[in-house]
Parts: C-alpha cells; sequence; structure tokens
C-alpha cells in the first residue's frame, strides 16, 4: 500500500551562505499511512513546524521529494497543494477572512482547491448546508452565519477554521499548535472536535503541539524532532503505552544532550582555538 | 442649476473611478497609482476610435480592454517580479504617459462634432421629450444636460450593480478573501497573485472607462487629464464610507457613487464661492489627509488615559 503521505530525504536551508543561515530541516525521511493521526513534538526551533509548511509548500524543499497519495507534489506551489490538504494554524486570525460573514467563509471552504467561477457562492441550499454542519459545533453559531468572522472567539473562530478545513475531505489534515493561542477551556473544545473529525472522517493527520498531554493522549504514532532531523518515531503498543511524563523524560534527555555537546564544544574551542 | 447639473454627471462619471479604488484601496489594500495613467488611457482609446468613426460604445468598450491591460501590466510587475506596489503603479502610471501620447498624437484630442454616447443620449432626448429646453421644479434645463445626466446615472448604477453581483459569486468571494487573508486563501487552493491580476484589471478597466466617458462628456481627451485622480477617487470613496458607515459591501458600492457625486458637489460648489482653481488640488489632498487622520486621533481623543 502506498502512503498517504511519502516524505523522502527533504532538506532546507533558510538564507544560505549568509551570516543568517538556519539548516531548518537536515534530512527528513516519513511515511504515513492513510488514516494515521501523527502527533509532532520537539523543542523550539527543531524544524516541527517548518516540516508541515514543507509539507504544506509554504516553501519549496532544497532537496528531497513529497508524495501524497502517490502523486508528486514536490514541485506544486501551495494554493494546488490545497486541493489535497487541509489546514488549521496556530494564530486564529490566520485560518479565516475577518471583515468576511462566517456564511462566505464557509462558502470558500466548500470550494476548496475546486474551480471558481461565477455562480452565486451564497445560494439558498449552500446556507442550509452550512447551517446544519455548523449546528453540530454546538456553539450557536448557526443563528450568525451573516456575523462577519472577526466578531468570533479565538477558540470559535479555531472551530470554525477546522470545520472549514475539512469540509471537503482532505487526504492530509495539518494542525500547526491550532490550540496553543487559546485559553485552555477552548484549547480542550477543539482537541475534542479534531479527534471527533479526524476519527469520524478517518482523515490522515500531523497535529505539531506543545502540549505534552495533547502528544501522549492523542494519534497513534509520535515524531520527535530535533534539530531538523526526526530524533523518535514512536507508534503501535509503545505509543499507546506512552505517558506525558516519559515524553517529558525524553526532552530531557534532548537537553542533557545538547548540553554535553556544547560544554565538549567549549572545552574545544579552549583547547584548540 | 446648469452648474449642478453638470457636477452631479461628471460625478457620477467619475463614480466609476471610486469603484476601481474602491477594488484596489479597500478590497486589496493596494495603493495603485496606475489609475492616474489609466484614466488617460481610457480617454484617448476612446477618443481616437470615435474620431475614427467607431461606434462610441465600442469605443467605450475598447477603453475598458486598455485599462485592463494596463492593470494587468502594474500587477505582473509586482507579483511576477515582487516589485513594491506602489513602484509598480508608478512605473506603469510613468510609461502610460507616453503611450497615451502616442495613441493621441498629441496632448490634446478634440471630438469636435463626433458621434458619441453623450451626443447619442442628448439627441435621443430631445427627440423623446420633443423640446430642447423643459422645466424642472421651475427652473429651465436643457434636454440634452438632463439625457447626459441620465446616461451616467444609468451607467454607473448598471456597472455598481454588476460589481456587487460580481462581489457575490464563488470568483469575487475568493478575490474579496485574497485582500482579507492571503495565507488563508492560499490554503484553500486560491492563487493569491492571480486574484491581484484580475483585481487590477478590473479596477483599472473601470477606471479607463470613466475616463472614456469623461472625455465624451467634455468633447476632448488630454493626456494631463488624469493627474490627481487617484486622490479624487480616494476621496470619494472616503466620503461614501462616512456616508452608509457600514461594513456591507452593498452600501460600500452605492456609498461610493454617493461620494463620488457628493465630492463633485462640493467642488462645485467651492469653486463657485470663488475658490482659486490652482488651489483645488491642494484642498483636496489636504482634505484626503484630514479623512485618513481624523479617525485615529478622535479614537486617541475618546480613550480616557491611563494613569
Amino acid at each position: 500500500m502506498t502512503p498517504m503521505l511519502d516524505i523522502r530525504g527533504i532538506r532546507k536551508t533558510f538564507n544560505a551562505h549568509t551570516a543568517n543561515e538556519v539548516r531548518a530541516l537536515r534530512g527528513v525521511d516519513l511515511a504515513i499511512d492513510s488514516g494515521s493521526f501523527v502527533v509532532v513534538i520537539g523543542t523550539n526551533g527543531s524544524g516541527k513546524s517548518t516540516l508541515l509548511n514543507a509539507v504544506a509548500g509554504g516553501f519549496f524543499v532544497d532537496s528531497g521529494s513529497l508524495h501524497i497519495d502517490g502523486t508528486d507534489v514536490t514541485a506544486w506551489p501551495e494554493h494546488r497543494r490545497a486541493a489535497y490538504i487541509g489546514r488549521v494554524f496556530q494564530d486564529p486570525f490566520s485560518g479565516t477572512a475577518t471583515s468576511m460573514s462566517i456564511a462566505e467563509n464557509l462558502a470558500l471552504a466548500a470550494r476548496r482547491g475546486r474551480p471558481r467561477g461565477l455562480g452565486r457562492a451564497l445560494h439558498r441550499s449552500a446556507l442550509d448546508g452550512f447551517r446544519d454542519r455548523v449546528r453540530r459545533l454546538n456553539m450557536g453559531l448557526e443563528d450568525r452565519l451573516q456575523n462577519p468572522i472577526g466578531s468570533l472567539s479565538g477558540g470559535q473562530r479555531q472551530a470554525l477554521t477546522l470545520l472549514m478545513a475539512t469540509w471537503l475531505k482532505p487526504k492530509l489534515l495539518l494542525l500547526d499548535e491550532h490550540t496553543a493561542a487559546l485559553d485552555p477551556k477552548s484549547a480542550d473544545q477543539v482537541i475534542r472536535l479534531s479527534e471527533e473529525i479526524v476519527t469520524r472522517d478517518k482523515l490522515t493527520t500531523m497535529m505539531v503541539t506543545h502540549s505534552m498531554s495533547q502528544a501522549a493522549n492523542l494519534g497513534d504514532r509520535l515524531i520527535m524532532m530535533h534539530r531538523g532531523t526526526v530524533l523518535h518515531d514512536i507508534r503501535g503498543v509503545e505509543k499507546q503505552r506512552l505517558r506525558a511524563n516519559d515524553l517529558l523524560n525524553r526532552f530531557e534527555d534532548v537537553r542533557r544532550a545538547d548540553l554535553l555537546d556544547e560544554s565538549a564544544a567549549a572545552m574545544l574551542r579552549r583547547l584548540y582555538v | 442649476m446648469l452648474l449642478l447639473i453638470g457636477a452631479l454627471t461628471i460625478g457620477l462619471i467619475l463614480s466609476l473611478l471610486a469603484f476601481g479604488v474602491f477594488i484596489t484601496f479597500r478590497i486589496f489594500e493596494f495603493p495603485d497609482i496606475t489609475a492616474e495613467g489609466s484614466i488617460t488611457l481610457g480617454g484617448a482609446v476612446a477618443a481616437v476610435l470615435i474620431v475614427a468613426h467607431v461606434n462610441p460604445v465600442l469605443a467605450t468598450l475598447a477603453a475598458f480592454a486598455a485599462g485592463a491591460l494596463a492593470g494587468t501590466a502594474t500587477a505582473v510587475l509586482h507579483t511576477r517580479f515582487r516589485i513594491n506596489s506602489l513602484l509598480s503603479g508608478i512605473l506603469v502610471m510613468t510609461a502610460l504617459y507616453s503611450v497615451n501620447l502616442h495613441v493621441m498624437g498629441k496632448s490634446n484630442l478634440p471630438l469636435l462634432s463626433e458621434r458619441t454616447m453623450t451626443s447619442m443620449a442628448e439627441s435621443a432626448g430631445i427627440r423623446l421629450l420633443g423640446s430642447p429646453t423643459l422645466h424642472l421644479a421651475g427652473w429651465e434645463v436643457g434636454a440634452s444636460d438632463i439625457s447626459s445626466l441620465l446616461l451616467s446615472l444609468a451607467v454607473a448604477a448598471l456597472v455598481g450593480l454588476a460589481l456587487y453581483l460580481f462581489f457575490r459569486t464563488n470568483l469575487g468571494v475568493a478575490m474579496q478573501a485574497a485582500g482579507d487573508n492571503a495565507q488563508m486563501i492560499r490554503a484553500l487552493g486560491v492563487n493569491v497573485d492571480t486574484m491581484i491580476v484580475l483585481g487590477l484589471a478590473i479596477s483599472n478597466g473601470l477606471i479607463a472607462v470613466a475616463g472614456a466617458l469623461l472625455t465624451q462628456y467634455q468633447g476632448f481627451a488630454d493626456v494631463q487629464m488624469g493627474i490627481g485622480m487617484v486622490v479624487w477617487g480616494l476621496a470619494s470613496v472616503i466620503i461614501g464610507e462616512a456616508l452608509v458607515g457600514v461594513r456591507d459591501l452593498g452600501f460600500l458600492i452605492t456609498g461610493a457613487v454617493m461620494g463620488s457625486v457628493l465630492f463633485r458637489l462640493l467642488v462645485a460648489v467651492a469653486l463657485r464661492g470663488g475658490l482659486n482653481p490652482n488651489d483645488l488640488k491642494l484642498v483636496t489632498a489636504v482634505f484626503v489627509f484630514g479623512a485618513l487622520v481624523l479617525p485615529t486621533l478622535a479614537r486617541r481623543f475618546r480613550r480616557p488615559s491611563r494613569v
């Protein structure tokens, strides 16, 4: 069976050959099966968000390839990959158009990756469909379809963005720390909604998170990124047994190794420079 | 009375300019200066074709195409070559000055006794009314003046309605979203660059039509006619927003027409009241400056200072 997402040896260096050179991805290989829910964790600057961005097409990789459901999308621009990918961003303001109404935003999502012509965006049957699916969010938004998105709270916006990203079933759902900017209660609500949608639609999902409890409790596979590579890849029974504390220990290991590297480097500098 | 009708007519014609400025400045937040060149380009193309006895309606449509091309040029400079939006417009506007001179062959092209949309409307009006003058609320007005007023009203209403309906289509909604949140609409599969090209093409097409209609109304095209037009259009849009106050697109489009007409009337009254015509553009610029700054100042004034 071909994996839904096949990442082969991708590398990316930002600001190459300058003082600000950042080797963000240093050869990432990852194959994700259809229907798998992968949680991605890592320290700041480990490359986890960059990895998601590389898949979404926010930039082109320097080398390596990306296949979605067997199709080579390495050279596809972001808007073309969107036909396959649904996304929710960290910033609740990123996923929706503020000045436009809820209904208009949903109409935009209902045509993700499809041609947009001169047909009416908000015809009656579309509005009925919007109301039905928004009602299931249980946020009372179904009666406010004509209100601008700007009038909603961050949690409501993220829930709506999630609904929009999955309105047409995507081959791949990318969640980039999509609860990090929310208060605990909203974050909890959005996480439960994410789990519900992913399970119901059997979506292949990659979720970046900073929350160790989310990382331990969600998904069937966990990737830990470090310095632009995949450090740990935990799945199956081992992932099920994983607790938040185990993850903290792994982070601690990484930190110690880094410290060791640094002190070793400092010692070498003292000795030889 | 004649002054009033003239101001109304020009105001309605220039509401197409306000529509164009609204699309670029408000929907895309793209400060498109191309307008100053494309309004003249529209006038020049229409004038040359009309002098060559082309049907004036076709000549006006040709002006739209020419303006759309100019807008496309600016958009391509910005999206393909990553040139700053303001500079892209300045480059195309500067280039258009030469283009317009070439199109017209000289700096001023009169339409003496050619058949224009204005003259067509005038003769139709006189034929319909049966007399060259009529009495309106105690005033004697020329049937021809009323006819050209009605023509520009019809054009402004028709274009405004078309624009409103366009922004209700899937494509139109995607275009608004491209201006509102590029990241989001890209993630939903829309090429933002294509939307900018399309938006600037429509905007400058409409502005060129404003130029074509203005040329036919005043009876000549002039290579200088575009100077200051962006600020005039912006003034109309700002007045319109102040008049309607809501963020609904239908209201804003109507507001742009009202703003354009009201601005023209203000100008006419000011000139009548003894304003030196040379000061007109200075006064306009100061007005737009005030309109841009006042809301911020008012907010600062209203908010109690924290101790």
